[in-house]
């Protein structure tokens, strides 16, 4: 049998069974085939949101849950990442065009004297596939470059993230400074990073450590539902 | 005779068997031969070690629950138990754990802070965040604790994702060898950043083990 014989057509396949196989190309971290599959999809007329949360963020979920069952790894994570982000890359301006739902605006950033930012990237990359607006302030925050970008308005959640052991208590100075300035109460706090863990977060007055980025997509749902409910009660 | 390096990153260090020493030192697999030199050198008679898995490293939560089981394994055979490992990404939880058990750690965030001095990390830290940091044992074992635990064997790709914003690698060496100099420069090389080599020597271990006599 020949390998052309084995080759699998993408568009052949019907939507029910093209979108599993998209899964299984994101898990296997394939970016080329993520892309057509993205275009096969909006082709036959899906919208764009459609495409993002059955195509994309359906299989980063089973590949978060093997992560965190250990059966995936960083490196196949990163893959993965790499070919979701391939397929957001085609969704993004059509999602903007298409009005799709947005469930609040998120700031992150890793703190102060780290350069790490694998963690951060992907909870970015999930929070935007679950429909966060988000802005990346990237490496190296100071206390100003977090508070500058919250006071830059109709931010919900500040995300600050960190890999050192040295570097986490800056989260700490940061949400002091925003007790200080009398803002800490209009924010939803969210951290993570390797040596992070629940008791660091609720000893920082932050509002949850999330240990990964599919944790902080729920919290961060939770914590604006549970805002909306509070908002509306006031009403 | 000491185990090769591949046992110490895979499955530690037996402590010895007839317990002669008074005072065990429990450490990372990554410092048993300076350790070892160290005991030498300042003719701690009364000191034995026993390390775990340098491996650990990898899985940094893992660290507290295998030092528990080492103590209470050990602690009926020794007086004194010193634990050789700094907080090592445990986020404070070794040393919560060593608090509970009544035995002493080495203070500092890790090993590169320690084999330079705890201050003097502590000082340089400001304008030195994009370096990363090998010592002797990670230059020797560089394949199994960077490359080959990152993917970068299979995907070389992934390099930038994860070095990117470095700028150098730091070769602390806590001996003169000019092959591992030659070695560390060639690791440097494959991901990508400027080789920088400092002679540490044993910096605050050897004050910590002074300490634990």
């Amino acid at each position: 049998m020949s390998d052309d014989e084995d080759e699998i057509i993408l568009a052949d396949m019907p939507d029910e069974e093209l979108v599993p196989q998209m899964h299984d190309d994101l898990y296997d971290g394939m970016a080329e085939e993520i892309k057509e599959g993205v275009n096969i999809l909006l082709g036959r007329g899906w919208t764009p949101y459609r495409v993002l949360t059955e195509g994309l963020v359906e299989g980063m979920r089973i590949v978060g849950i093997d992560f965190r069952d250990g059966i995936l790894f960083v490196p196949e994570v990163l893959l993965a990442a790499n070919a979701m982000k391939a397929g957001m890359a085609i969704l993004k301006p059509l999602l903007a065009e298409t009005g799709a739902p947005r469930l609040g605006n998120m700031v992150i950033g890793t703190v102060k004297g780290d350069i790490h930012d694998i963690g951060k990237n992907l909870v970015t990359m999930m929070m935007e596939g679950a429909g966060f607006e988000v802005r990346d302030l990237g490496i190296n925050n100071s206390v100003e470059s977090y508070i500058g970008a919250l006071n830059e308005g109709d931010i919900d959640i500040l995300g600050m993230s960190a890999l050192l052991t040295t570097t986490m208590p800056y989260m700490k100075v940061v949400i002091d400074t925003m007790v200080e300035q009398g803002m800490r109460d209009d924010y939803i706090v969210l951290v993570g990073g390797a040596p992070l863990n629940e008791e660091f977060g609720r000893a920082i007055g932050a509002d949850a450590y999330c240990r990964d980025a599919a944790v902080a997509v729920e919290t961060a749902k939770e914590f604006m539902a549970k805002k909306h409910n509070r908002m509306g009660a006031g009403a | 005779m000491l185990v090769d390096d591949k046992t110490l990153t895979e499955q530690g260090l037996d402590a010895p068997e007839d317990h002669s020493g008074r005072v065990l030192v429990l450490a990372c697999g990554a410092l048993a031969r300076e350790i070892l030199a160290l005991i030498e050198m300042n003719s701690w008679t009364h000191m034995d070690l026993t390390c775990l898995p340098a491996k650990l490293h990898l899985r940094p939560e893992k660290i507290p629950a295998a030092v528990q089981e080492a103590v209470e394994e050990h602690r009926n055979n020794y007086e004194r138990i010193f634990v050789a490992y700094a907080d090592c990404g445990t986020g404070g939880l070794l040393q919560a754990k060593c608090a509970e058990l009544g035995v002493e750690m080495v203070e500092g965030p890790h090993c590169y802070s320690f084999f330079e001095g705890n201050e003097a990390f502590a000082q340089k830290a400001e304008e030195e965040f994009t370096a990363f940091y090998l010592t002797d044992f990670l230059v020797k074992q560089f394949d199994a604790f960077v490359w080959r635990p990152m993917g970068l064997d299979r995907h070389p790709q992934l390099r930038d994702m994860y070095f990117g914003n470095y700028t150098k690698l730091v070769y602390q060496a806590q001996i003169d060898d000019p092959a591992l100099d030659v070695k560390a420069r060639a690791c440097a090389e494959r991901l990508g950043l400027e080789y920088e080599r400092r002679l540490t020597g044993y910096g605050d271990l050897e004050k910590a083990l002074a300490g634990a006599s």
